[in-house]
């Protein structure tokens, strides 16, 4: 019986002693996270990363039930979920692990190249219909967002609408491919997407946020330099009382090999 | 012995009932669990819960409506005499704008001096329509007008026509364009579905030969088992471009590749059912029709057929509640907008796809998750009245052929 017993205890206390850490949240930082995760595996034997997605407000929603070490969020945490975490008597530390840049991209066939903030505006909430009222051909627009759920979605709501709700008829796609995939096969499409998501089958647009006096394209340089606007920084939520647990993660992720693999998904590095 | 075997006979009969009886209890609990949380959403109020909007003391508006807040706070409505107001320009505010207007330590330690600042704000600008949490509400200052509470209507959820869950402040949940996107798309699949998934058992089950009949049969059963993601895939890559080429139109998610796509999900379900159905009929009617000079054509649509109309008809409910229920292959290719559909060609959101699409991320008892809910109890009761009224028709039908 004795032995059982402490057979037990050794087992329990072994279990405790991997350190066994859970993110989750954002799907855009989801290849960040997943592949620092196997590198950082790697170099500490012992500990135990496991990733999940299903959008910001889920990481938050996991935080908040002690269901996760780390959320990974795409946006700010918002003042009223900052305050139900204190509720719960959870003091939150935020971490900025990256940044990622918004690109606007068109079909292949579009001519038009450059695009005003405003003019952004009035396509996504509906006011502008047609590609010739913004220089381009004769075509419907057709403008692509993301399903709620996504921190992308309320970035670029914040960000290119200043808060205004999309048009009520707007097409949701479930993820960034099925934009891609969308955009790329559709002549009068327009949707916004991860920088690190941008590839030959569809073009970015170049941006101002000026009134039309400068546009930028989406590039990394640009995004780094601030001179491309829509930017957004990437953030780790964690709760004070684990920081031991989830302090060599983020270590590892601000280190220059972690930041050495947010370039390689695409994203911009802190430093 | 025998009383052995008595006593487990009856043992056996026990927990048969029990096992009846508690799955029984299993469905009506989910359903009540379902009606409960769905039903909530009418004592949700109509703005975004734990916020407030408030106006300066000096305005007369009193009330506004939903679709009145979120036309204001996106620049549809942009002066107050539009909703029988001054005539003065609206100037929206957001909670947030605060914390650019003053610096931090001006809040004071944890924020007490929040409300007093915002009263401030508030009393300062006439024209303003603040939007913040209630538990800064600055209640105490006389110049700050809280306009009241109300509750989202009946009426605004089931006439209403605009889906924007997430809208700030006061989101919008109309059913119409969902239920209508719903109905719209499975009402084509079947149409599609029906003569095609009707030929196939009728050559299955009358003309194939046995050897056809014994490879046809697996692979038609084998397109049962395909995951409906794979189906949504497929329809993305292949089918969203050709219909877009082929038919010259501005999209290619829409309302008939959704369509389109369900259609071939309910075939096999269609095809089984009614083949099934029809080798059921007794070879002694066969062979009297032949007999009496009919021809193998006059034989398969005078005889079997309406002989084997009920199990055709619960076919036809099967596929047509697979339509319904669909979720992963519609939201991936019908371009989930969710207008009032009203050409084949457009794109449509559904309400499975909705409540897939936004559950994750809505907020646990928040009014959207409740909203989310009842368009659960909503496809519910859809699929209920389905299969009653087929069950009935088929009940009439099998009646008048005796």
């Amino acid at each position: 019986m004795k032995k059982t017993i402490l057979t037990t205890v050794i087992l329990v206390a072994a279990l405790f002693s991997v350190q066994a850490q859970r993110i989750k949240g954002s799907d855009t930082m989801l290849p960040l996270s997943q592949m620092a995760a196997e590198e950082f595996m790697k170099v500490n034997n012992s500990s135990n990363v496991t990733v999940t997605g299903g959008g910001s407000g889920v990481g938050i929603t996991a935080l908040l039930d002690g269901t996760t070490d780390l959320a990974q969020l795409s946006r700010k945490i918002k003042f009223d979920e900052k305050n139900k975490l204190k509720e719960k008597g959870k003091t939150v530390k935020e971490i900025i692990a990256a940044y990622d840049a918004l690109a606007i991209v068109v079909h292949p066939s579009n001519k038009v190249t450059n695009l005003t903030r405003e003019q952004l505006e009035g396509i996504f909430t509906g006011k502008i219909k047609n590609w010739k009222e913004v220089g381009g051909a004769n075509i419907a627009i057709v403008p692509y967002s993301r399903e709620t759920s996504s921190g992308t979605y309320e970035f670029f709501k914040e960000s290119v609408l200043k808060k205004k709700n999309y048009m009520s008829g707007i097409m949701s796609m479930p993820a960034t491919g099925a934009i891609i995939q969308s955009v790329s096969q559709t002549k009068g499409a327009i949707g916004y997407v991860g920088m690190a998501y941008l590839n030959k089958q569809v073009k970015p647009i170049h941006v101002s946020y000026d009134q039309g006096k400068t546009f930028v394209e989406p590039t990394v340089e640009n995004a780094k330099n601030e001179t491309y606007p829509i930017v957004r920084p990437l953030y780790y939520y964690y709760d004070a009382i684990n920081e031991s647990t989830v302090k060599p993660f983020i270590d590892y992720i601000l280190s220059n090999e972690g930041q050495k693999i947010v370039s390689k998904i695409g994203f911009i590095t802190v430093k | 012995m025998k009383q052995f075997r008595q006593t487990i006979e009856r043992l056996v009969k026990v927990m048969l009932t029990i096992s009846g009886s508690i799955t029984s209890l299993a469905i009506l609990l989910i359903i009540i669990f379902l009606f409960k949380e769905g039903f909530g959403l009418f004592n949700s109020p109509s703005v975004e819960k734990g916020y407030a909007l408030c106006v300066n003391a000096s305005n007369t508006i009193e009330e506004l409506n939903s679709t009145q807040i979120k036309q204001i706070f996106d620049y549809e409505i942009t002066n107050w005499n539009e909703i029988n107001g001054n005539n003065e320009d609206i100037i929206p505010f957001y909670f947030d704008e605060i914390f650019s207007m003053y610096s931090e330590e001006e809040f004071g330690e944890d924020y007490v001096l929040l409300n007093e600042k915002l009263g401030e704000v508030i009393a300062q600008t006439p024209n303003i329509i603040a939007y913040i949490p209630e538990q800064y509400l600055p209640r105490e200052n006389n110049s700050v007008k809280i306009l009241p509470q109300k509750n989202i209507q009946i009426t605004d959820f089931f006439g209403g026509k605009e889906w924007l869950p997430t809208a700030t402040p006061a989101p919008l949940f109309g059913l119409l364009p969902l239920i209508m996107g719903t109905l719209w798309v499975s009402f084509f699949a079947i149409l599609i579905a029906l003569p095609l998934g009707m030929g196939v058992a009728i050559y299955m089950s009358e003309l194939a030969g046995p050897r056809t009949r014994k490879l046809l049969k697996p692979a038609i059963e084998l397109l049962a088992g395909i995951p409906s993601v794979v189906y949504g895939f497929f329809g993305l890559v292949v089918l969203v471009p050709l219909i877009q080429k082929a038919l010259n139109l501005p999209v290619g998610e829409t309302a008939f590749a959704g369509s389109l796509i369900l259609a071939i999900m309910a075939l096999p379900t269609i095809i089984t059912i009614a083949e099934d159905a029809m080798r059921g009929t007794p070879r002694a009617m066969r062979e009297a029709s032949l007999a009496l000079g009919a021809n193998r054509w006059q034989t398969i649509y005078k005889v079997i057929v309406p002989y084997a109309s009920s199990g055709i008809m619960a076919a036809v409910v099967l596929g047509i509640g697979r339509a319904i229920g669909e979720t992963m292959a519609v939201l991936m290719v019908t371009g989930n907008a969710a207008v009032i559909p009203t050409s084949l060609f457009q794109s449509v959101r559904t309400i499975p796809a909705t409540i897939a699409a936004e559950l994750g991320e809505a907020p646990a008892g928040g009014a959207h998750y409740q909203s989310l809910f009842l368009l659960g109890c909503i496809l519910f009761i859809i699929t209920m009245v389905i299969s009653a009224s087929a069950e009935f028709i088929s009940k009439r039908q099998h009646n008048k052929g005796v």
